[in-house]
């Protein structure tokens, strides 16, 4: 059972949301990818305003449409636009589709604007997905690494957390992410470096990481060898690669009456 | 069947990889997935000036393991770096060389990569080169080396249309850029950093489909990437064949 974290529609062949999905399908299903977590429209902005973050998710909530719920959404929201961004998850979440929420690199996840989203995602257990990396020639001005996520989450204790590519740099990101125990690792979107998935597993344990691809802006194959490629145990590998995703969504899935 | 032309024995600088305890361990790694031949350079090459001397110790790796092919590092900015091109070829025997401009601190513009390219052309010696090893966003902040300008290689291909070029660790970048190579000479490429769902079926698009030669960048990266992204693709049999081993045997075959 192969569950992807992350997807965006940006990479994809087509000039519609639902063509687009359709593509991300398509090759969903050479891989055997069971069922996607789909986030952000396109093309992606930095630092949008509350017009273009309604666009982009009402262009997510229309590829999801055919194919829901093998294709699952979370809401991209921006501190920035915090009232906006409340509505948006009600909208998205509370009475849509959704199932989580994408913070990208508007706002760096240490900064408190980001508490009652957090509050408010964690009421209906929707799972709350931060972007992070670590670049040595430095970041975006807005952009978190692993540290800022750890500090949100320590205002949040027992709230689950996923940082999104592990920062990246995973050698710091797992180190990072080493005594945070509710935050999760996503393996998503850097390139297929051996050894990351062995370190996190002995840094972090099986349970808390989560395997994502980052298409389509990378190949669902190189990053799925994140994982088949990895010295760990089969049953690691299970949890890694769709189990336990699975038991985070499994609350809200259930409380939205979606087959699980 | 597979027949990897990008393959590195020995130690990344930065951390260890799984299967980097030997050379015989990462042989046995990839004969497991169905690699009948990977063509191999080494880690050292990359900082180590004693360039003979790790060209040496590659071949006696290779003379132990029938699974590699040996490519030797030449830099041309070294003194007597002919006499290291001189070793490989007629010492060793190798097939070809591994080329590492930007760690060894050269631009393939400078008139000494066209003094390479010339000796190598010579020699009828394949040239593989290396444009980065690793995300330069990622990169020890002591040592960051920004990827090598692959452009200039478009005159050096013309300059020795009997050369046989193969780019090693090319981003995906725009199509036109990988087709002036194309059209300059015998210049290959291989898919280890060619990304995007989908990518390696666009860069058969953009490269054509005698010029894409499977590679991994293993150890340093997970060998299943480069297997994944050609099962993802769905590309014909007859494609895939080319890029896992038929194309590979072409230019070796051409010299």
């Amino acid at each position: 059972m192969i569950w992807d974290l992350h997807t965006h529609l940006s990479g994809f062949d087509g000039a519609t949301p639902r063509e687009k999905m359709a593509e991300l399908i398509r090759f969903a299903d050479r891989l055997e990818i069971e069922r996607v977590i789909v986030f952000m429209g396109y093309p992606f902005v930095y630092d949008p305003t509350p017009e273009q973050l309604r666009e982009q998710n009402d262009q997510v909530l229309e590829a999801l449409q055919p194919w829901h719920p093998r294709a699952l959404g979370f809401v991209y929201l921006s501190p920035k636009h915090l009232e906006f961004s409340l509505r948006e998850f009600d909208r998205c979440v509370r009475d849509g589709p959704m199932v989580g929420v994408k913070l990208w690199v508007a706002v760096k996840a240490h900064d408190e604007r980001l508490d009652p989203i957090v509050e408010r995602a964690a009421k209906l257990d929707a799972a709350i997905f931060q972007h992070t990396w670590t670049k040595v020639m430095g970041n975006l001005p807005g952009e978190s690494d692993p540290w800022d996520v750890v500090a949100l989450s320590r205002r949040h204790p027992e709230v689950p957390i996923i940082c999104g590519h592990t920062g990246g740099n995973w050698q710091l990101g797992v180190r990072a992410l080493r005594d945070a125990r509710d935050v999760s690792a996503d393996l998503a979107g850097s390139d297929p470096t051996a050894g990351l998935t062995e370190m996190a597993y002995r840094e972090l344990g099986a349970e808390r990481i989560i395997w994502g691809s980052d298409a389509g802006g990378r190949s669902y194959g190189s990053q799925l060898a994140k994982v088949t490629g990895a010295d760990i145990p089969e049953s690691a590998k299970k949890l890694i690669l769709g189990g336990n995703l699975k038991r985070m969504l499994t609350p809200i899935l259930r409380a939205k009456g979606v087959p699980l | 069947m597979t027949v990897d032309v990008n393959v590195t024995l020995g130690r990344w600088p930065f951390r260890r990889t799984p299967g980097d305890e030997s050379g015989a361990a990462l042989a046995q790694r990839l004969r497991a997935r169905g690699v009948t031949q990977a063509w191999v350079s080494h880690f050292d090459a990359l900082l180590h000036t004693d360039l003979a001397a790790v060209n040496a110790r590659l071949a006696e790796e290779c003379r132990r393991e029938p699974l590699w092919l040996p490519f030797g590092a030449v830099n041309p900015t070294l003194p007597a770096w002919r006499d290291d091109v001189r070793r490989c070829h007629e010492g060793h025997r190798m097939p070809g060389l591994r080329l590492f401009p930007n760690y060894h601190s050269y631009t393939l513009s400078q008139p000494v990569a066209a003094e390479l390219f010339e000796e190598a052309a010579r020699r009828n010696l394949v040239v593989q080169v290396a444009l980065l090893m690793e995300d330069e966003r990622t990169q020890h902040p002591l040592v960051r080396v920004p990827a090598v300008d692959a452009a200039p290689l478009a005159d050096l291909a013309r300059r020795w249309p009997g050369l046989r070029v193969i780019v090693l660790n090319q981003r995906p970048g725009p199509p036109g850029g990988v087709r002036a190579l194309v059209e300059a000479g015998a210049v290959s490429f291989d898919i280890s950093m060619v990304e995007g769902t989908g990518g390696v079926a666009k860069f058969v698009e953009a490269a054509g489909a005698e010029r894409v030669l499977f590679g991994s960048h293993a150890p340093l990266y997970y060998w299943d990437a480069a297997s994944l992204k050609i099962q993802e693709c769905g590309l014909a049999p007859e494609l895939e064949e080319r890029i896992r081993h038929r194309n590979a045997r072409a230019v070796l075959r051409a010299a």
